[in-house]
């Protein structure tokens, strides 16, 4: 069920996406400020949505600075990575009937497959940069991210097995009776921490974070190189949040509105609930987030998996 | 589809021989990431969409991380890079390429005695691969679960030391 002008589609959810990446900035930095009980950015614009833009200029004409002992090629390619996976995430998400870019049968693995090749854009921006805080940043960011993932991948089985299958679509048309929140809660979850990781968002930050690291993986970096990390990190954000509505929560099913706004409703709730788990927890340490994924969460997946499994055989027979 | 097959061919073979020749460990993974993600590729091609994307999740995603962690944990630099050239002289090229030379003389004969199994293959999708995983060849894979289990048992048994708890002690009572 691919649209009739794919190109256009594509080139629509392409800005879309780009542009709500850059207005998350501003969402971000006003619901902060709300929380905080402070005004944010206020004077550029109306309700300083144009801040957005003069950062925008601000970083396009920053000098883009390229360190001598860096090794340059793996300096350049880092940042593209993570850009690059986001993006082509995209191509497999069904925003609404028919505005999707390509109906993958595998499009969860391809999701997930997209994730794991996104590690390597921290992972070699923190080691070209050949700084001992950059490099100490790539090497958490590695082992937060393959950690996380294990279980990610996981959490989610449990709704492929209800759903059976792994196409997003049929994910999404096999909620019609009952949102897959409510017989995989655990699973869901799981996947919120295991996508809030991925993404590298507070409170696990740690790659990046910039009370003992400076700025991690990316402390080198400079000019629009550094945007296109944080481009990519709100990116990740708005992805995740595509993915939790569109797993767990019926994507764009709903009564009354027309099937893109309840899908966008949807996804806007999750992307501002991110921002307040930024504005309300603590950073943990590392070894207290190692033992938390490897000792908590991944026995909870398997049980989860075990006991669905079980449910769904018990079930169809 | 035949123009992205050889593409991909060209792409992984090229990757592939620049994986061997690299003498910095993170460079010649890279390659290898590149390797792997044009196998993917092909077998995306060849109708196998599920193998597709456990190749790029596990062999690109999640060993090859494991492989780049490693080297970055070690950090050798500019003097194993040294090393590693050394070991890249001509002479060391010689029982690789017989060996190699001999695959491609076997390749070439199958090619040319035209004895080759069908290659249009019809799509293979998720609920074939786990039947044939999980029914045919349960052996196979029950078998490389314990011996991954036999290795993790052992890498934990390895790894794991007591830690002395009197230290502490000493600092807190000057």
């Amino acid at each position: 069920m691919t649209s009739p002008y794919p190109i256009v589609t594509m080139i629509v959810i392409l800005a879309a996406a780009l542009t709500l990446a850059a207005g998350l900035i501003w969402v971000e930095r006003r619901l902060l400020a709300l929380w905080q009980d402070r005004y944010g950015p206020n004077r550029v614009g109306p309700f300083g949505l144009l801040q957005v833009l003069a950062d925008m200029i601000k970083i396009f004409f920053k000098e883009d600075w390229i360190p001598p002992f860096a090794d340059k090629a793996v300096f350049i390619v880092a940042p593209a990575v993570i850009l690059v996976t986001v993006l082509m995430s995209f191509a497999v998400v069904p925003f609404a009937p028919g505005i999707i870019i390509s109906d993958l049968n595998v499009g969860l693995l391809f999701v997930l497959g997209m994730s794991s090749l996104g590690v390597y854009s921290v992972v070699l921006a923190g080691w070209a940069s050949e700084n001992k805080y950059a490099l100490l940043g790539g090497v958490r960011a590695a082992a937060q991210m393959m950690s996380y993932e294990v279980f990610m991948g996981l959490a989610l089985m449990g709704v492929v097995l209800l759903a059976g299958s792994f196409n997003l679509t049929s994910i999404v048309t096999a909620q019609r009776h009952v949102w897959f929140v409510v017989p995989q809660f655990i699973g869901f979850v799981l996947f919120l921490i295991a996508g809030v990781a991925e993404t590298r968002r507070l409170p696990f930050d740690l790659p990046e974070a910039e009370s003992e690291l400076i700025a991690g993986f990316h402390s080198e970096y400079s000019g629009m190189k550094f945007g296109m990390f944080f481009v990519g990190e709100y990116l990740g954000v708005i992805l995740i949040s595509c993915l939790i509505t569109i797993l767990f929560f019926g994507g764009w099913l709903g009564p009354v509105l027309p099937p893109i706004v309840w899908f966008l409703i949807k996804m806007m709730f999750f992307i501002c609930f991110f921002i307040l788990l930024r504005a309300a927890l603590p950073r943990p340490r590392f070894d207290q987030l190692m033992s938390w994924g490897w000792k908590v969460m991944l026995p909870l997946a398997l049980a989860n998996l075990l006991v669905t499994g079980a449910v769904a055989l018990v079930w169809s027979s | 589809m035949t123009i992205v097959f050889y593409t991909a061919s060209a792409v992984a073979i090229i990757a592939t021989i620049l994986m061997l020749t690299r003498a910095n460990a993170v460079h010649a993974l890279l390659d290898l990431i590149v390797s792997l993600l044009a196998v993917a590729v092909i077998f995306f091609v060849l109708g196998a969409p599920f193998v597709a994307a456990l190749e790029v999740i596990i062999y690109a995603g999640a060993i090859m991380v494991l492989f780049v962690f490693v080297v970055m944990l070690l950090n050798l630099g500019e003097p194993a890079t040294r090393a590693e050239r050394a070991l890249l002289r001509p002479s060391m090229w010689i029982v690789p390429s017989v060996f190699a030379a001999i695959l491609l003389a076997e390749f070439i004969w199958l090619l040319v005695s035209g004895d080759v199994p069908p290659s249009a293959v019809a799509g293979i999708e998720a609920k074939e691969t786990g039947m044939a995983l999980f029914g045919q060849y349960l052996i196979g894979v029950e078998l490389a679960s314990m011996l991954l289990l036999g290795g993790l048992v052992a890498a934990y048994h390895l790894g794991w030391r007591k830690v002395p708890q009197t230290e502490a002690t000493h600092v807190s009572h000057p």
